[in-house]
């Protein structure tokens, strides 16, 4: 099956080694949750940079899915598809 | 003259609202900048630990998007240091999520490698490997008045940590809830809270719940603390057992900071906003007070500070250093950066134009 991909903006990028885009192998639909401890286990800061240490995606971290973002889905729960690309964005927040 | 030598000279960090500044000089008057550091994210505490033959710079780090964590530079912000778990973690039996770290306190020269660090959600933590990794102190964390501490305006947190440098005497003061005193090294903890108003409160008089802005010690008087409280300034000469009005002879009786000497008894400074109501220096006019009696009486300091100033000084926007006379520093909610290199007695603008400065510590150091 096809690898999902999540995309990572550029200010993260360095928290993953300089990668752009990380990939999960997979052999069917995973939740988001499983699929960022999958991405994120090698690269401990970037974990923590999405998500808080009780497993909480932070307020201002979104997270899309299929063009959707997970809040107006299942959250962390929400499903992904083998081949789908997930991608992080920061919202547009701060003064 | 204490802490003069050539070889020593003194470093200023500058936290605000969008990333730190750094600064190093000979005098206290020419300062060298490097900055910002952590563009984007707020800086609101910061620790300069010169103990051990080092200086090692510890932040507080918070941003918006990406969440709060600690790191230090030993090489005064050349390359900075961010452990991979995060050095404040809350357990997983909490259910807690670290907001924001309000204070990092390098304990005495007797301590070696231990630093406490004040946190939001309201928590103490400790550290006995130089800020690198801190420990939940459980005793406070499950205190059963836990339930009825509240939030100040700025967040629940716990701010000011003073340690004894020879007892296992800890205080700390949190917003909203008050004093806490541990003796015994931070096991149990008790309010001590006795004479300081809670006139927000329906019995202005409680034994917690008070909203203490910062807490100091003084350096050569055992059991002496001084308080800067949301309306209030108060002493202690009994550890905290009892707490005494000081504030004839401000303008005003509310502000945020609250600063000792590092040496000298009754040496005490405070920036005096006109009230909770109206967060500004009375009439406009920016004035540090200083007391050499414990609160007896107060000197207006003025001299080198701009009039027609309507910014706030926050509680960890000010510091001293431990050179002789004192060097005495603080930032504006505008952004503007004075230091005196006379315990007041002169102020000079260091750096103006920053985000609202948040916190400031300066240090005396070895060959900077």
């Amino acid at each position: 099956m096809p690898d999902i991909t999540v995309v990572l903006p550029s200010i993260l990028q360095p928290l993953a080694g300089g990668q752009s885009v990380l990939t999960a192998p997979t052999d069917g639909p995973v939740t988001v949750v499983k699929l960022l401890d999958s991405v994120t286990a090698g690269f401990p800061v970037l974990a923590r940079r999405l998500r808080d240490e009780t497993g909480a995606l932070r307020r201002y971290v979104n997270i899309y899915v299929a063009g959707d973002e997970v809040r107006r889905l299942q959250g962390l729960e929400t499903e992904v598809a083998p081949g789908q690309e997930v991608l992080v964005i920061q919202s547009v927040a701060g003064g | 003259m204490v802490g003069m030598t050539t070889a020593e000279s003194f470093v200023l960090a500058i936290g605000t609202k969008k990333g730190l500044w750094l600064a190093t000089s000979q005098d206290r008057r020419q300062w060298s900048f490097t900055g910002p550091h952590f563009l984007m994210a707020e800086i609101p505490s910061i620790g300069i630990d010169t103990r051990e033959g080092r200086t090692r710079i510890m932040v507080g780090v918070r941003n918006e998007h990406w969440g709060p964590t600690v790191a230090h530079s030993d090489d005064l912000g050349t390359t900075w240091t961010e452990p991979e778990q995060g050095a404040i973690r809350f357990p997983e039996d909490t259910g807690a999520a670290l907001e924001r770290i309000w204070q990092i306190y390098p304990d005495a020269e007797s301590r070696p490698g231990v630093v406490w660090a004040g946190a939001e959600p309201i928590s103490v933590w400790k550290s006995t490997d130089g800020g690198e990794h801190f420990e939940l102190n459980r005793g406070l964390w499950d205190h059963p008045h836990r339930s009825e501490w509240g939030a100040g305006y700025g967040g629940a947190a716990a701010h000011s940590i003073v340690v004894h440098p020879a007892r296992e005497t800890v205080h700390v003061a949190m917003s909203t809830g008050g004093v806490y005193r541990s003796l015994d090294g931070g096991t149990s903890w008790e309010a001590r809270n006795r004479g300081i108003s809670a006139y927000f409160m329906p019995d202005p008089n409680p034994e917690f719940g008070q909203c203490v802005h910062k807490i100091a010690a003084d350096a050569a008087v055992d059991g002496r603390l001084y308080a800067q409280n949301h309306h209030g300034v108060y002493r202690t000469d009994d550890n905290a057992e009892s707490w005494n009005s000081i504030a004839e002879g401000l303008p005003a009786d509310f502000g945020f900071v609250m600063l000792t000497h590092p040496r000298r008894e009754g040496t005490a400074w405070v920036v005096p906003l006109k009230a909770d109501g109206e967060r500004i220096p009375p009439n406009g006019e920016l004035a540090v007070h200083r007391t050499d009696d414990a609160g007896g009486t107060w000197k207006r300091l003025s001299n080198g500070l701009p009039t027609g100033e309507y910014n706030s000084v926050l509680r960890d926007a000010a510091s001293v250093d431990t050179a002789e006379p004192a060097g005495v520093y603080f930032g504006t909610r505008g952004g503007t950066v004075y230091a005196s290199a006379d315990e007041g007695e002169t102020f000079a603008e260091v750096l103006a134009h920053l985000p609202d400065v948040l916190c400031v510590r300066a240090a005396v150091v070895a060959g900077a």
